[in-house]
């Protein structure tokens, strides 16, 4: 499975990730090589078979419904790249 | 008094010989004098370390006996400790001082365990050699200029260099036993959900364990008792109990069946390396074991299989680091999807962001059932794999890694060829069993790991054969020149 | 051209929970921002979460009130797409398997008849945070108190055909889950809010395109919505134009939809299950519980209302329109012991004053024992219906129970026969000119002329007079 730039350049879009021109051509054979590699797959016979999620067959483990936490905007927000008002600040978002 | 073992130290410690201040001291003047050389730690916590060792030594004083109190170890700088700067190797949380402690690093403080620093790692835990980090790659003790792997390599080297007694580390794809193999030490990677992952920065959720390195597995087992149990902020974790890991340490071999997959000792592996095990092995036999040959027919498939699943959690989990609420943030944005992408782009290592679009390409409208589906399926015949060998046999035993450590750079511009040096170590994830490496008899002075795989919760029984080996050889006592 | 409309509504009720579905942080309303937001809400590295028990009964609650298949595994998948309010990057719902599977409801029409809607799934998600579009410097500011807030997501069929039907399916969502005690309803807060698929095809044709409408807080805003959106298709493809699937923003201001851009492209929400939970096994135990918690729903009360307190099938629909009106009711009703009578006051007097004064049902001033102690006096004839208001105002102001004012203010009804009868005589004897009157009147036109009488023997007694009474006596002596 090769792909193609337009390729690379749609999946960075949508991982969100800047991909500059330069970087492109060798992304694309990399990632080619790397679905090359990941083809073996189709030669393994899996009709039938179930696919696995987790290694264990656990079920959900469910905790009460109870307010366990205490605000720590103040901690939290010591590590934030930008606040303002005990908001986060992201560039203006048009809907 | 770096070389004792952890029972050791603990007896020196109750008996007055040393202090835990002493003994951190002394690991921390090793640090300063070898890490500029090793470059294994990326944060080294001398106030802190101190405090605690004080600590602890009242501890001691007041008579408590938990074999890690004052104990001087090395998180792996994907567990998040309150206050630290907590990294992953990558410059995205190059400014990140977590605001929490992750479940392993309570246990360990629980425990009186005096944290020395946080260890380098290959960025977001992706990797198998050290290189993709951040704060540059880490040297192997036993030859500079050649890898310590990965992706723990900075815990591997630390505890082969003696700069701690100990450390943490984590394991997706082999990132605690294939640096263990490549450093001579004792690793060991816990059954999935045997270790709580709260805290642990996510790489692959569903393949994700911490566990202990050591120098022995008596060490490990001493630090897998503290770091095992069940964590009820972990949906993940098992509701398993905790044996006592020491107690069985010396249980003997005999009629030990000891499964050797035909497909671990063919093509792909150095001659030199399948002696090693082979000698390995027959020590096995001389303590009582039996060696049966099994077969993993779908071992082929463990590669690419794991890396659908591990990119596809990968690209999920990675989203977080948006720039928005910690982390890095590119400058002046000019709008959000600049914001984004330039924080992601510039914050992300190459490895992390190759396999971050992999996973999203798997993930994607049309591929999902080619891609991600599939390697579900695989992952159980692989996992079926196993669970028919474990019928026949007690533990699977095998090379950790198909060649010794190689050169910082020698594989670094082929992502592919690097992923194949994972290939014994992956099905162990995939199918969430127990593994452990162990040294075996160098090559031309480079360390040799075996591998062993142990059934579902069976780290005590892979323990305790890892332990009769280290009691009828010395491999593992084998310390790098210069580090003495 | 006959158009004929097709809608299916998405609902999202906010679960009444304590905590969030995913961690320990309170979901309570209007706290400063991010002060309600927990590393786990907020996406740090290396959380996890751990499933709220409450949010799977509760769906399972739901599950039953609409006979819906309870899914015996579901699980939670992670949708992946990038936006400030939402802190991992991916939102926690479930996309396979559903907690809840296929349902009903039944809508009554205007004419009265009864239309089935199916409910095509309901599933368990986590709520986002919210943008704040106030100028900060020409940036936005995101409060994550919201993030975790645990979410049913009720998914209907396409099986509405106006903005009417649309509206009566979603008071019955609303009625439902209100019921159920498992959602506040309040839709100003956004506990309940409303998303709308419309299309439109010439009657009988095959399915058009579809457009999705959002902010439609309020049944108002969503009938106004859908009406203007069906006007748009219309239009728009009268016109040769084409339907272009898409999001659309319903501006109340403007009274105008407009297309969401910026949520449109790269729709590709890589759905995959959630490898940080496990898969959510029914409980047996739990599902018996349930079943047996189950409250009266909305549809079996009004029932029981009409035939047990011989109510009018649009009155017992009004009194049974929230849990809590009816609760009202029936303890009024238990209290007065006149079933109809506390009807009319309920959704006379009562609601008129609460909606005057703006209050919800639960800020009213006047208590449904009070209503009913007083609705007994006129029962027992102590007071006339007339006095009765005047003694429900004073209650309202909070003057205390109705047999304190009718006592303090000395309203109390006379019945003493005798006393009624000299105010009759008294008023007779002043107005001989009309009893003359009414006397030679043809008989067509005294039932009108005595109204006077009674009039002014009301007036007399300041009302006190039973009405009754005073009729009988001036019939006798007229």
């Amino acid at each position: 499975m090769s792909l193609e730039r337009s390729d690379v350049e749609k999946i960075a879009h949508l991982a969100r990730l800047a991909v500059s021109e330069d970087e492109l051509e060798a992304v694309t054979a990399d990632l080619s090589n790397i679905l090359h590699l990941v083809a073996q797959m189709e030669t393994a016979d899996t009709t039938g078979v179930e696919p696995m999620a987790h290694p264990l067959h656990m079920v959900q483990r469910v905790r009460e419904d109870a307010v366990s936490e205490t605000d720590q905007r103040e901690k939290f927000q010591a590590i934030a790249p930008l606040t303002e008002e005990g908001l986060y600040l992201v560039p203006r978002v048009i809907e | 008094m770096h070389n004792k073992s952890i029972a050791e130290l603990a007896l020196g410690l109750r008996a007055g010989e040393f202090t835990s201040v002493e003994l951190t001291r002394t690991h921390l003047d090793r640090i300063a004098s070898h890490n500029p050389q090793l470059n294994c730690l990326i944060s080294v916590c001398e106030e802190t370390a101190l405090q605690e060792a004080e600590l602890a030594d009242r501890r001691i004083r007041a008579g408590d006996a938990g074999q890690l109190l004052g104990i001087p170890i090395i998180h792996k700088d994907i567990f998040c400790t309150d206050g630290v700067k907590t990294s992953c190797g990558s410059k995205m949380l190059d400014n990140f001082i977590a605001p929490y402690d992750a479940h392993v690093v309570e246990l360990l403080k629980q425990a009186g365990a005096v944290m020395l620093g946080k260890s380098n790692m290959d960025e977001f835990a992706m990797g198998s050699s050290n290189e993709n980090s951040f704060y540059g790659p880490v040297h192997n003790p036993w030859q500079a200029g050649a890898v310590p792997g990965g992706s723990s390599g900075g815990s591997a080297a630390a505890v082969a260099a003696r700069l701690c007694v100990a450390a943490t580390g984590t394991d997706t794809g082999g990132s605690i036993r294939q640096p263990a193999a490549f450093c001579g030490i004792t690793g060991l990677k816990p059954t999935y959900g045997r270790v709580s992952r709260y805290g642990m920065i996510a790489f692959a959720s569903s393949l994700d364990q911490g566990g202990p390195m050591a120098r022995s597995a008596e060490d490990a087992a001493t630090l897998l008792q503290v770091m095992a149990g069940f964590d009820s902020r972990d949906s993940t974790s098992a509701e398993q109990p905790v044996p006592d890991y020491a107690a069985t340490l010396n249980d003997d071999l005999n009629g030990l069946r000891i499964g050797v997959p035909k497909e671990y000792l063919g093509e792909g592996l150095e001659t030199a390396i399948a002696d090693s095990i082979q000698l390995a092995l027959d020590e096995y036999v001389r303590l009582g074991a039996e060696l049966v040959e099994i077969s993993l027919p779908n071992t082929h498939l463990g590669v690419p299989t794991y890396y659908v699943v591990a990119p596809a959690e990968c690209s999920s989990n990675l989203s977080r680091f948006d720039g928005v609420r910690y982390g890095y943030r590119c400058s002046e944005p000019r709008d959000l999807e600049d914001l984004y992408k330039r924080s992601r782009g510039e914050g992300f290592g190459a490895e992390v962001k190759r396999r971050i679009m992999i996973g999203t390409y798997a993930l994607s409208a049309g591929y999902y059932d080619a891609y991600y589906l599939k390697a579900q399926k695989i992952r159980h015949l692989i996992s079926d794999d196993f669970r028919a060998a474990f019928e026949r046999v007690d533990v699977i035993m095998g090379p950790t890694a198909p060649s010794t450590a190689f050169g910082i750079g020698e594989k670094a511009a082929d992502p592919v060829t690097m992923y194949l040096s994972d290939i014994y170590t992956i099905a162990v994830n995939l199918a969430g069993l127990p593994g452990m490496s162990i040294p075996v008899r160098p090559i031309n002075g480079m360390p040799v790991g075996l591998q062993l795989i142990g059934n579902y919760f069976q780290e005590a029984r892979l323990l305790n054969v890892a332990h009769q080996l280290q009691q009828a050889t010395n491999w593992h006592t084998a310390t790098p020149a210069g580090f003495e | 051209m006959q158009w004929e409309t097709v809608i299916g509504l998405e609902i999202h009720a906010q679960l009444a929970t304590r905590s969030k579905i995913f961690s320990g942080a309170s979901t309570a309303f209007g706290a400063e921002p991010n002060t309600q937001a927990c590393t786990i809400d907020l996406g740090l590295p290396g959380v996890l979460p751990v499933l709220n028990r409450e949010v799977v009964r509760m769906a399972i609650t739901f599950g039953v009130a609409i006979e819906a298949e309870i899914a015996t595994r579901s699980v939670f998948a992670r949708k992946n797409y990038f936006y400030p309010d939402l802190p991992k990057g991916y939102q926690i719902s479930q996309f396979e398997l559903p907690i809840v599977g296929k349902g009903r409801v039944e809508i009554e029409l205007e004419d009265g008849t009864l239309k089935p809607v199916g409910v095509t799934r309901a599933h368990l998600e986590e709520d986002a945070g919210k943008s704040l579009h106030e100028d900060f410097h020409g940036m936005t500011g995101v409060d994550l108190n919201r993030a975790g807030t645990p979410l049913l997501e009720i998914v209907s069929e396409p099986d509405m055909r106006s903005a009417k039907e649309a509206v009566a399916y979603a008071k019955k969502i609303h009625q439902i889950v209100q019921y159920l005690g498992i959602c506040d309803g309040n839709m100003q807060e956004g506990s309940f809010r409303c998303d709308a698929n419309v299309s439109v095809r010439p009657k009988g044709g095959p399915l058009g395109t579809r457009a999705e409408l959002k902010n439609l807080n309020s049944f108002r805003f969503l009938e106004r919505a859908i009406n203007i959106e069906v006007e748009r298709q219309i239009d728009l493809i009268e016109g040769g134009g084409t339907v272009v699937q898409e999001t659309r923003l319903y501006d109340a201001d403007k009274d105008e939809t407009r297309s969401m851009r910026s949520k449109e492209e790269a729709n590709d929400y890589r759905y995959f299950p959630d490898p940080d939970l496990l898969p959510v096994e029914l409980d047996a135990g739990l599902m018996e519980a349930v079943r047996a918690g189950m409250p009266e729903l909305p549809d079996a009360k009004r029932a029981r209302f009409a035939r047990d307190y011989g109510l009018s099938s649009y009155d017992a629909a009004v009194l049974t329109a929230s849990k809590g009106l009816a609760d009202y009711f029936e303890l009024a009703a238990k209290v007065a012991g006149d079933a109809k009578l506390v009807a009319n006051w309920v959704m006379g007097e009562f609601s008129g004053a609460l909606n005057k004064a703006g209050l919800a049902l639960e800020q009213s001033p006047v208590s449904a024992e009070q209503l009913g102690g007083m609705l007994l006096r006129i029962v027992d004839k102590t007071i006339s219906g007339r006095i009765a208001k005047q003694v429900f105002e004073a209650m309202w102001a909070g003057e205390g129970s109705a047999d304190r004012i009718i006592e303090a203010q000395g309203l109390k009804q006379i019945t003493d026969s005798g006393a009624i009868e000299a105010v009759v005589d008294a008023v007779l004897a002043v107005n001989a000119e009309q009893v003359a009157n009414y006397r030679n009147a043809d008989e067509k036109k005294r039932p009108k002329m005595l109204g006077f009488f009674v009039g002014q023997v009301m007036k007399q007694s300041k009302g006190k007079a039973n009405p009754n009474q005073v009729n009988e006596l001036l019939l006798k002596k007229l």
